[in-house]
C-alpha cells in the first residue's frame, strides 16, 4: 500500500498527489513515469512522474479527471492508499545524459499545455538546478485551468502564459507565442512540447517548418508498462514503437499523431458507459435497443 | 475390476453452457472416481512416466497412494517434485510428457496422470494440507525474479533448502504467465494460482509486488546494495508479436497478450471491475498456439464469433490437443491452411475486415513442420471486427539490457546452462521462457528447480 502525504485540486478537474512509493523516488528521473492503481478493481494508470524526493520517498503525480476512474480517484485524500504504485517506466530524457556545461550554451523552448504542465515541470526544474535556464511556453485553455505556474516561474528563465480564450497572460494559442519568439530573434536548439496530442502535432509542425528539433512526450493507452501488452504502440518514422518502453519521448518530427489520436478512441465507447455508471448508477443496461447494453 | 484400455472419464461442464460463462471448464475427478483411474496404473518397476515429466515426479508412487485413499500422502509425494501440482494438473500438455510414455497407451488409453495429480493436489488444498517450512537457515540470501511457474518453483525449493528467498514481481499480483495469460475457465485464479502462491509463501518465501528490475532497482544493486548472495531470473516471455501487415495499427487490433491481460489480470469480463475490453462481435485469433486457444475462447465467452485463422494444418496446430477439442466443442470456427495478408480498416480507422490467403503444405522447413506457402490468386476476405494476434511472445530486455556481463543470444534470450541455470554473469541464475522463449508452465518449472540446485551448490561452495 503506498499513502498520499498530499492531495491538492489545483484546477477545475485537476488533482495533484505526493504519495509514498520509496523504490519509484530513488530510481525515477525526468521524462519518465509511473503507473498506479487504485484499489482492487482498479484500472492501472501510467502518469509522468512531476516531481520526487528521493529523501523522503516520494513522488508527485498530477492528473486530470478523464474517466471514472480518474474521478474515482480524486476523491482520495491525504492518509488515503492507492493498492499499488510501480515504476519508474520508460526512459528517462535523453538530454539528461548529455554535458552540462554543453546545454548550459544551449538555447531550449519548453512547450507545455493544460496538465502536460506538470511533466514539463521536472524537466525544467532539473535544468534550473543544474545551472540551465530554458524557455517555457505554457499554454491553458482558461485562467481556471492554468496549473503550477508558481512553481514555473521559481525554475524557468523566461515564462511565457497564454490562454485560449485570452482570460489570463497572452491570448491565443502555444504556437502563436513560438513564432512571436523566434520572430523576435530566438534562437531555439531544440524544443521539448508535452500536451494534448492535438497541441504536439501542432507544434511539431511548425517547429519542423522553423528546423527547431522537437522532442514530445506520448501518453497512449497502457496496460502492463512493460512492453507486455502492445497497446502503446505508435509509428515513428514508420516505425512500431512502444511508448511504454522505447518511449515515452520521441522525436515529434518522426510521430504519426493523426493515427497516435485515432488509437486513443480505442476504448472511447466503454469510456463513456463507465463515466456514466458512475453518474448515474447501474441503469445502463441496452434498454435503448441500439447499443446491446452492457454486453 | 478397472477397465485396462480405457480412462474413468473425467466431468466438464457442458459446452453450450460453458461458452457463456468463465467458470472452469473441467470439473475433475472425484474421490471414487480418482481411485478407480489410479487403479489402472501398473506401477512400472521402470517407470517410464517419471523420465516424461520435467520435474520428475515420482508419478507410480504417488498414484498408488491415491489407489489405496492415502490422499495426503500422495500429495506429500509430489510436493517432493513440485510445488504447483494444482496449476501442473490443469495446465501441462501431459499427452506428450508423463500419458505419452505411459506403456497402457499402447494398446488403449494412457493412465490420466494430469487429473490424478489434480485431484490430489485440490484434495490437499480443501483438506488444508500445508507445506512445511526449512527447519534450518542457512543465513543466505536469494533474490527470484517474476513470479510466473520458474521463480515460484526456485523460490520453493530454495526456502526448502533453509534459504531466505525474496520474489520480485513487476505486476501488481503475483502469478505471472498463471495470472495474466492463462484464463479462469482453465485456471481458477483464486482458488488454484493464489492458493498455490499462498503455499510457496508458507514456505517462507516473501514477494514483493510491482518492483521492475532494470527500472525499479538493477541486479546489481540487488547484490551489491540489498546484499542478495544469488539471483535467479525468471521473468518469462512478455513481449508481444505482430505481423507486419498493413492495417495492424487499426482501432480494434491487439496482440493477444494485451487481450488476455485485461480479462485475467484486470478482470475486465466481470461487471466489477473498471479495466474496459474490447468485445468484438467478429473475432479472428491469428495463430494456432494454446494461447490463441485461450484468445479465441475468451473472446466467445465475451459474446463473439470467433474464428481461428492458422497457416498450417490441423496437424500442425502446436496447442494441446485438449485445448483445440474444446474451442471446437465451443463452436470456435477453425480456418486452416490460411494466412492474414491484410486487415481492412473503415474510415474512422476501426478493423472492417480480414484479408487472408489460402496456403498449402510444401517441403519440411527446419522445424520438421511443411513449410505453407501460398496459393497465388486465393486472397479473400474475412468479415471481422476485431483482430486478435497470437503470434508468440519473445523475453523482454528490461533486464539483460540493464545488466552487465549477462549475455544473450539473437532472439534475446538469457544464455543459461540447462542444467544448473548458471548465465555468463557469476551469482546469477536464470531459466525459463526468459532463457527457452515462449514454452510451457512445466518446462520452465523444471528450469527454475534445476537452477535451485544450481545456487545452492554454488552458495554452499563459497
Amino acid at each position: 500500500m503506498y499513502q498520499i502525504v498530499k492531495a491538492e485540486k489545483l484546477a477545475d478537474k485537476i488533482f495533484l498527489m505526493e504519495i509514498e512509493a520509496p523504490r519509484v523516488a530513488r530510481a525515477c528521473q525526468p521524462g519518465q513515469f509511473l503507473i498506479v492503481k487504485m484499489d482492487e478493481v482498479g484500472e492501472r494508470i501510467p502518469l509522468t512522474i512531476c516531481d520526487y524526493n528521493r529523501e523522503k520517498g516520494t513522488v508527485t503525480i498530477v492528473f486530470q479527471i478523464v474517466g471514472a476512474s480518474t474521478e474515482k480517484m480524486s476523491w482520495l485524500r491525504e492518509g488515503d492508499f492507492f493498492q499499488d504504485v510501480t515504476g519508474p517506466l520508460g526512459k528517462a530524457s535523453e538530454w539528461i545524459e548529455d554535458d552540462i556545461e554543453e546545454l548550459k550554451q544551449k538555447k531550449i523552448l519548453f512547450v507545455a499545455g493544460g496538465v502536460g504542465t506538470a511533466p514539463v515541470y521536472p524537466q525544467v526544474k532539473w535544468l534550473h538546478e543544474h545551472g540551465v535556464a530554458v524557455d517555457v511556453i505554457v499554454g491553458a485553455k482558461n485562467k481556471d485551468l492554468l496549473i503550477l505556474e508558481k512553481e514555473m516561474e521559481a525554475v524557468a528563465g523566461n515564462l511565457y502564459v497564454t490562454t485560449d480564450d485570452g482570460s489570463y497572460g497572452r491570448h491565443g494559442m502555444v504556437t502563436a507565442v513560438i513564432e512571436e519568439l523566434v520572430a523576435g530573434g530566438a534562437k531555439y536548439d531544440f524544443c521539448v512540447a508535452i500536451g494534448p496530442m492535438i497541441m504536439m502535432k501542432f507544434v511539431c509542425l511548425l517547429t519542423k517548418k522553423l528546423g527547431i528539433p522537437t522532442i514530445v512526450s506520448m501518453n497512449p493507452i497502457m496496460v502492463d508498462g512493460t512492453g507486455m501488452c502492445g497497446a502503446c504502440r505508435l509509428m515513428v518514422d514508420g516505425k512500431v514503437k512502444f511508448a511504454c518502453v522505447d518511449g515515452p519521448e520521441f522525436d515529434g518530427h518522426l510521430v504519426d499523431f493523426d493515427q497516435a489520436m485515432q488509437r486513443q478512441q480505442s476504448y472511447k465507447t466503454q469510456e463513456g458507459r463507465a463515466m456514466l455508471k458512475l453518474q448515474e448508477g447501474n441503469t445502463h443496461h441496452g434498454g435503448c435497443g441500439n447499443c446491446g447494453g452492457d454486453r | 475390476m478397472a477397465d485396462k484400455k480405457n480412462r474413468v472419464p473425467v466431468r466438464e461442464q457442458a459446452p453450450e453452457v460453458r461458452a457463456k460463462n468463465f467458470e472452469e471448464v473441467c470439473l475433475g475427478y472425484n474421490k471414487e472416481e480418482a481411485m478407480e483411474e489410479a487403479s489402472r496404473c501398473l506401477n512400472c518397476k521402470n517407470a517410464r512416466c517419471i523420465t516424461g515429466c520435467p520435474v520428475n515426479i515420482n508419478i507410480p508412487a504417488f498414484i498408488a497412494e491415491v489407489k489405496e485413499g492415502n490422499f495426503e500422502k500422495a500429495s506429500q509425494v509430489i510436493g517432493e517434485s513440485s510445488a504447483l501440482p494444482a496449476v501442473c494438473g490443469r495446465v501441462c500438455p501431459q499427452e506428450s510428457q508423463c500419458e505419452g510414455k505411459c506403456i497402457l497407451g499402447i494398446k488403449g488409453e494412457p493412465v490420466s496422470i494430469g487429473k490424478l495429480e489434480r485431484f490430489t493436489a485440490d484434495w490437499a488444498r480443501e483438506n488444508n494440507i500445508a507445506p512445511v517450512p526449512a527447519k534450518e537457515k542457512k543465513g543466505k540470501k536469494v533474490a527470484v525474479i517474476g513470479s510466473g511457474p520458474a521463480g515460484l518453483t526456485c523460490a520453493g525449493d530454495l526456502a526448502k533448502m533453509g534459504y531466505d528467498v525474496k520474489i520480485f514481481e513487476a505486476l501488481h499480483e503475483a502469478g505471472g504467465v498463471l495470472v495474466y495469460g492463462i484464463p479462469e475457465f482453465r485456471l481458477p485464479k483464486q482458488t488454484v494460482v493464489a492458493h498455490e502462491v499462498e503455499n510457496v509463501k508458507k514456505l517462507g518465501v516473501e514477494i514483493e509486488t510491482n518492483v521492475i528490475i532494470g527500472k525499479s532497482i538493477t541486479i546489481d544493486e540487488l547484490i551489491n546494495e540489498e546484499g542478495y548472495d544469488a539471483v535467479f531470473i525468471g521473468s518469462g516471455a512478455g513481449l508481444p508479436k505482430f505481423m507486419g501487415i498493413p492495417g495492424e495499427q487499426a482501432n480494434g487490433v491487439f496482440s493477444a497478450n494485451e487481450f488476455l491481460t485485461r480479462n485475467n489480470l484486470m478482470k475486465a469480463f466481470r461487471d466489477d471491475y473498471d479495466t474496459p475490453i474490447h468485445q468484438g462481435k467478429k473475432v479472428a485469433v491469428i495463430g494456432g498456439g494454446n494461447v490463441a486457444m485461450d484468445a479465441a475462447r475468451t473472446a466467445l465467452r465475451l459474446g463473439a464469433e470467433t474464428y481461428i485463422v492458422y497457416r498450417r494444418s490441423e496437424k500442425e496446430l502446436p496447442a494441446r490437443v485438449e485445448e483445440v477439442h474444446h474451442a471446437k466443442e465451443e463452436g470456435i470456427q477453425f480456418h486452416l491452411l490460411r494466412n492474414p495478408k491484410e486487415i481492412l480498416v473503415d474510415e474512422n480507422g476501426w478493423v472492417k475486415g480480414l484479408r487472408v490467403i489460402k496456403m498449402e503444405l510444401g517441403e519440411p522447413d527446419e522445424s520438421g513442420r511443411r513449410r505453407p506457402v501460398e496459393v497465388p490468386g486465393s486472397e479473400y476476405d474475412l468479415d471481422v471486427d476485431t483482430v486478435i494476434m497470437a503470434l508468440g511472445t519473445s523475453p523482454n530486455p528490461l533486464i539483460s539490457s540493464t545488466t552487465k556481463g549477462l549475455d544473450v543470444n539473437k532472439w534475446q534470450c538469457i544464455i543459461a546452462d540447462e542444467n544448473n541455470g548458471a548465465t555468463t554473469k557469476e551469482g546469477v541464475y536464470a531459466g525459463g521462457d526468459a532463457v527457452t522463449g515462449a514454452a510451457t508452465v512445466i518446462l520452465a518449472m523444471g528450469a527454475g528447480k534445476a537452477a535451485a540446485k544450481g545456487i545452492d551448490e554454488y552458495l554452499s561452495n563459497r
